[in-house]
């Protein structure tokens, strides 16, 4: 499956190269736009010194990690919300005349290597976050693992939006509330959100692993809605299981798909 | 090579079952070439996508080089090539070399036995003067040369082809054509193809299949299909004759085929 999609991605990459001019200005520009996108903190920042409690070099260390995780999982597996199009074109029967998987071939399709430009922007800002915040080694071992958690849970959530899709041709737009909608919701401290929220993006959804419990672990900080303080290592378990039902899920899809017309 | 047992394929259409395929049975041995005739929604695509693994029968058996298909897609896919006249399967961005190198990547094709077969192909399919060009640039008689080259690198047992033909012009398709028999004729590749094309029956197919309202309506040569149609001399005529006095929908159930050869027939 690596291989595989290696090989893909190096075709696509060489396309790209064709036009080197483009490449760099939507490189450059990828990495600029989501600069701005991050300069919303320090807006917010700029009229009060804590949002729900936590700092500057706090609230950027949980964006950083949580869009680091998401620009990651975007770049390798975001083309999959294009599968309803690939199902409409007829193209994912090409996909399955093929000896590979049909979710790499469509995770590959189309591959931008562009998106490199804010995987960047969101590891220097991941970056900056930490030689403010000074975590100690003990704790710091927490933060590669919580990056490859939430890159597992989001890319779980870009193949499950991809599996309801062949259900929903129509509708890519529910399954990117899930995607981008998870991305948004997990880059500020969950404890602006109601209670609620936050149980349900812990117990149904796993949202709150990509960055929220961990981070806190991170921090070293308590849970200000009290949930049990296991829940902080639990970040690889939930991912695993999201990335379990996703496959599950995916395989169904592809079982059930009934193909175009001619 | 190929055996259909009483395969059936249902789609559900908003709250109804549609039948696109029923109770379908056939064999094809190695080394035939078969063409599959039958009118526009007929079941035809259904069918060759069955063969392929695209699409799991509803219903019956399907063993194609010994496998099932939908069950061992990517098995499968080493084993038989498949080409689509409407569709490309080449990567549109890139040169056609670059297609076939990764073709070869995914099939994981020895390189210099790669390199033999590629140099065989780009001589029968007269490939030479297009394999630095994008994809996109070429002509829809270079891409299907390009598509047809591709599924065979691997050099499969099986090859498929869905409407190979169209859109072709005359001389596109001659060539198309004077390559596949000789593919069939002196390596022994099985061929199976749809076609609306009667030329393409006409001058390649040993043995038809025509399949009407999802059922196999006639099995047999191309001249035990004139025969049926009495006074009809041109193989156009009796193909219009038998789909336009098949029944809308099946009042009877097919005959079943007798175990002897005489091509039977329920249009």
């Amino acid at each position: 499956m690596v291989r595989t999609y290696a090989l893909l991605a190096w075709a696509w990459t060489r396309a790209a190269a064709q036009y080197p001019l483009s490449f760099a200005v939507m490189t450059v520009a990828g990495f600029v736009t989501s600069g701005l996108d991050a300069a919303v903190i320090w807006v917010i920042f700029a009229n009060t010194r804590s949002l729900a409690g936590f700092g500057v070099a706090e609230v950027m260390f949980l964006y950083g990690a949580s869009s680091l995780a998401f620009t990651v999982a975007d770049l390798l597996f975001g083309n999959v919300d294009r599968i309803s199009r690939h199902i409409r074109a007829g193209t994912l029967d090409v996909f399955l005349i093929r000896p590979a998987s049909p979710f790499v071939q469509v995770a590959v399709d189309q591959f931008v290597p562009h998106r490199v430009g804010r995987v960047v922007q969101r590891a220097v800002m991941l970056g900056l976050a930490l030689s403010r915040l000074g975590v100690p080694p003990g704790r710091a071992w927490m933060i590669p693992v919580m990056v490859a958690s939430g890159i597992v849970i989001f890319a779980a959530l870009f193949a499950l939006s991809g599996a309801v899709q062949f259900l929903l041709t129509g509708a890519p737009e529910v399954a990117n509330a899930f995607t981008y909608g998870g991305a948004q919701l997990t880059q500020y401290p969950l404890n602006v959100y109601g209670a609620d929220l936050v149980r349900g993006v812990t117990y149904v959804l796993p949202l709150a692993f990509v960055n929220w419990q961990p981070g806190l672990y991170v921090l070293g900080r308590e849970d200000p809605l009290g949930l049990p303080p296991l829940l902080r290592f639990l970040s690889p378990v939930a991912a695993l299981a999201l990335a379990g039902a996703a496959a599950l899920a995916w395989r169904a899809g592809i079982r059930r798909y009934r193909s175009t017309g001619s | 090579m190929i055996e259909a047992t009483a395969v059936g394929r249902t789609f559900r259409v908003r709250g109804s079952v549609v039948h696109a395929v029923r109770d379908l049975s056939f064999r094809i041995e190695a080394g035939e070439f078969v063409g599959c005739l039958g009118p526009n929604g007929a079941g035809k695509s259904t069918t060759i996508k069955m063969l392929t693994g695209i699409l799991a029968p509803t219903s019956g058996r399907v063993t194609v080089a010994g496998l099932d298909p939908s069950r061992r897609r990517t098995g499968l896919a080493r084993r038989i090539g498949v080409v689509f006249g409407q569709r490309t399967t080449l990567w549109w961005d890139l040169p056609l070399k670059d297609s076939f190198e990764l073709v070869r990547l995914l099939y994981k094709v020895d390189r210099e036995v790669f390199r033999r077969r590629l140099g065989e192909l780009a001589e029968l399919l007269d490939l030479g003067g297009f394999l630095a060009t994008p994809v996109r640039q070429l002509s829809l008689g270079q891409r299907m040369r390009g598509d047809i080259a591709a599924a065979l690198l691997h050099d499969p047992a099986l090859l498929v082809l869905d409407e190979p033909t169209i859109g072709l012009d005359v001389v596109s398709k001659a060539g198309v054509r004077d390559f596949l028999r000789r593919l069939n004729a002196e390596r022994g590749t099985t061929v199976l193809l749809t076609t609306h094309d009667l030329g393409d029956v006409e001058r390649l197919c040993r043995r038809v299949l025509l399949i009407d309202h999802g059922r196999l309506a006639f099995d047999g040569t191309v001249d035990d299909l004139r025969a049926l149609v009495p006074g009809e001399t041109s193989i156009e005529d009796v193909v219009a004759h038998l789909y336009l006095n098949s029944p809308a929908s099946p009042r009877t159930p097919p005959a079943p085929r007798p175990s002897g050869d005489p091509p039977s027939v329920t249009a």
